[in-house]
């Protein structure tokens, strides 16, 4: 493996990634309302410190809080053709995709990247809600294809976070489509033995839910995440009464059997590297200083080939 | 009794003028009406076909949804011989929203699966509409994990407005079920072809429709949601049902472009519900056609072909 491009590049690229925010920025919480010191927010991964309240937090500053150093590779993305039905609402399509490219500086609703979480190598992708409600369409289809792709060639595990408001109507059918495209993408990981784990985060609706959030090895969501298949509103003018506290959020989807844990945003990494490692055989993570990398040659091998030839499993 | 539609309200005008006069000529029998009467019908003939041979979308949608448009259960007991229902996901329940078990379709056994709507109010109701629950699409992954095993082709019929958005579905895990419907639809060796006969509604459609073949009725619907849904989230308003129609894509022939559907199944003119005896024998024989087809290929071609060609699905656009 070489040090400079696989090592410095990929640092260098995440710090010009970080995106600039002035340092007396003040956000309110908008669960207690508590006055929240920028840097403090984003230090707690975007978790009120006052209430624990889990607000949205983007891609990008998810994979600089999960990856070891911050550092991650992205995963290049096949470019789906614009506007594939020319779709014809009140605005056009390529307008409100510019309008989302703006707001967000992204390509798209996911980001695929590779990098080591507690010195394990994995694939990983995350759902942006903040780019169009994080709707599916034929690029998340092929965000999520690339990454299952990159996954099984690399033999890394696949970690997924999703959130989406649900179809990226505009393009009707073809968002439907991702149904089971994206499920193509999750049986590759299947037929390679390789993990893949979904954290649920809030939203988590519709075809999303009803397609890869739903097929994982193991099901993960953060407190409070709203996840379902039709939405509470939509449920309550269906069957004309209210609708229980707590329906359709994380805790009551655990207590109904839908997910294995529900499990705070701060305490997610730790948490991701402990079962990961555990589906991988691998040995308990060794904390403390990275050691220097010693392994000049066999880029793109398995991850427990990767492993046993670093020097922390030669200590374990 | 025919059942109009509300764009076919001056047809309804001219077929009951003439059905009124012979029903005065019956009354009377000096009276000489036949003349008059059989001008009405070549009217209404013509009337007819001037209002079929384009149908807008929004008109489709609501052909494809006609109350008596021939539904499942017309379908299993037209096509198939044989059949014998198979109840229950083992779990919880028997979902009467979907129809499910062994039969022969023109001999070979089979496994078919469908979406009932019911055909009156007390039907309607047992079957939810054809809204399935987690259970229904339950059943379906047991019933096609037993025709996996005894090598069995799948034959599914979608007529579904979507799965049913309720409390214990949610509670039961309507999700997961959608896409473990959807999985085993990729995961079975053996041949699943798809009709789509009315309504292909959203995820609770694409649980069975994940296809080697996927055949649609000439005024059946397929779409991520209804117009009715999408013009109150992007036009919000309701009644813009007409442009939503039109922006979605819906139509079978919008959709073979798109290659979501393999082929389009002619209906006779007025519709499927005008001569649904035509319509079941036009789709036996599509089925026949892609049964046949099918039946060529081993179990490893029927599985990659099928994960292949949802691959690069929508990978061109309307351009396909
Ligand atoms: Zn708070």
């Amino acid at each position: 493996m070489n040090w400079i491009t696989n090592y410095v590049r990929p640092r260098i690229n995440s710090i010009f990634s970080r995106r600039e925010v002035p340092e007396n920025l003040w956000s309110k919480c908008d669960s207690c309302g508590t006055m929240l010191f920028h840097r403090e927010l984003s230090d707690n991964l975007n978790v009120c410190t006052t209430c624990d309240h889990h607000m949205a937090i983007s891609p990008r500053d998810r994979f600089l809080g999960l990856f070891d150093g911050g550092i991650f590779t992205e995963v290049p993305v096949p470019a789906p053709i614009a506007d594939p039905l020319q779709f014809r609402d009140q605005k056009k399509y390529p307008e409100r995709m510019k309008a989302a490219q703006k707001k967000t500086s992204e390509t798209e609703a996911m980001l695929v990247v590779v990098g080591d979480i507690g010195r394990t190598p994995i694939v990983a992708a995350a759902q942006d809600f903040s780019f169009m409600g994080g709707s599916m369409g034929m690029y998340v289809g092929n965000a999520i294809i690339a990454a299952a792709e990159r996954a099984v060639k690399l033999e890394r595990p696949l970690i997924l976070f999703s959130a989406a408001g649900g179809a990226r109507m505009q393009e009707g059918i073809l968002s439907l489509m991702q149904m089971p495209r994206t499920t193509v993408a999750v049986q590759m990981l299947k037929e390679a033995n390789l993990p893949y784990i979904v954290v649920l985060t809030h939203p988590t609706t519709g075809g999303v839910t009803a397609s890869y959030a739903m097929l994982g090895d193991v099901h993960i969501a953060e407190p409070n995440a709203l996840i379902c298949f039709a939405g509470p509103r939509v449920i309550e003018q269906t069957i004309r009464e209210q609708l229980p506290e707590g329906f359709q959020r994380a805790e009551y989807l655990l207590d109904h059997g839908m997910l294995d844990r529900v499990t705070p945003r701060t305490k997610l990494r730790q948490e991701l590297i402990t079962i990961t490692r555990m589906l991988l055989n691998l040995p308990p993570e060794i904390k403390g200083d990275l050691p220097p990398p010693t392994d000049a040659a066999g880029s793109g091998t398995k991850a427990q080939k990767d492993l046993a030839s670093s020097s922390e499993s030669k200590q374990a | 009794m025919t059942n109009y539609l509300n764009f076919e309200k001056p047809l309804a005008e001219i077929e009951g003028k003439a059905e009124e006069l012979r029903a005065l000529a019956r009354q009377n029998a000096e009276m000489d009406i036949e003349a008059e009467a059989k001008a009405l019908d070549a009217k209404a003939a013509e009337l007819l076909k001037t209002l079929y041979s384009d149908l807008t979308p929004w008109r489709k949608c609501q052909v494809a949804r006609h109350q008596d448009r021939p539904h499942c259960k017309d379908y299993i007991s037209r096509l198939f011989d044989d059949y014998t229902p198979l109840a229950g996901d083992r779990n919880f329940a028997d979902d009467h929203a979907v129809m499910g078990g062994l039969a022969r379709f023109s001999g070979t056994p089979v496994m078919v699966i469908g979406h009932e709507k019911g055909a009156d109010t007390k039907s309607r109701i047992s079957r939810n509409f054809g809204m399935a629950r987690p259970e229904g699409y339950r059943k379906a992954i047991r019933l096609m994990d037993m025709a996996d095993k005894f090598n069995l082709p799948v034959i599914t019929l979608v007529d579904t407005p979507g799965a049913y958005p309720g409390k214990g579905a949610e509670e039961r895990g309507q999700s997961e079920a959608i896409a473990r419907s959807t999985e085993k639809c990729l995961q079975i060796g053996v041949p699943l072809i798809s009709v789509i006969i009315g309504e292909g509604g959203s995820g609770g459609a694409v649980a069975f429709a994940t296809a080697n073949r996927v055949a649609m009725l000439e005024h059946s619907i397929y779409s991520v949601i209804s117009p009715e849904g999408c013009a109150s989230i992007l036009w919000k308003d309701a009644e813009k049902t007409r442009e939503a129609a039109e922006a979605l894509r819906l139509t079978a022939q919008d959709l073979a472009k798109l290659g979501v559907n393999d082929q389009v199944i002619k209906e006779p003119l007025g519709g499927a519900h005008r001569d649904p005896n035509t319509t079941l024998e036009a789709v036996r024989a599509a089925i026949a056609e892609m049964l046949a087809e099918l039946s060529q290929k081993n179990r490893k071609q029927l599985l990659a072909d099928r994960r292949k060609k949802y691959l690069k699905m929508g990978m061109t656009g309307l351009a396909a």
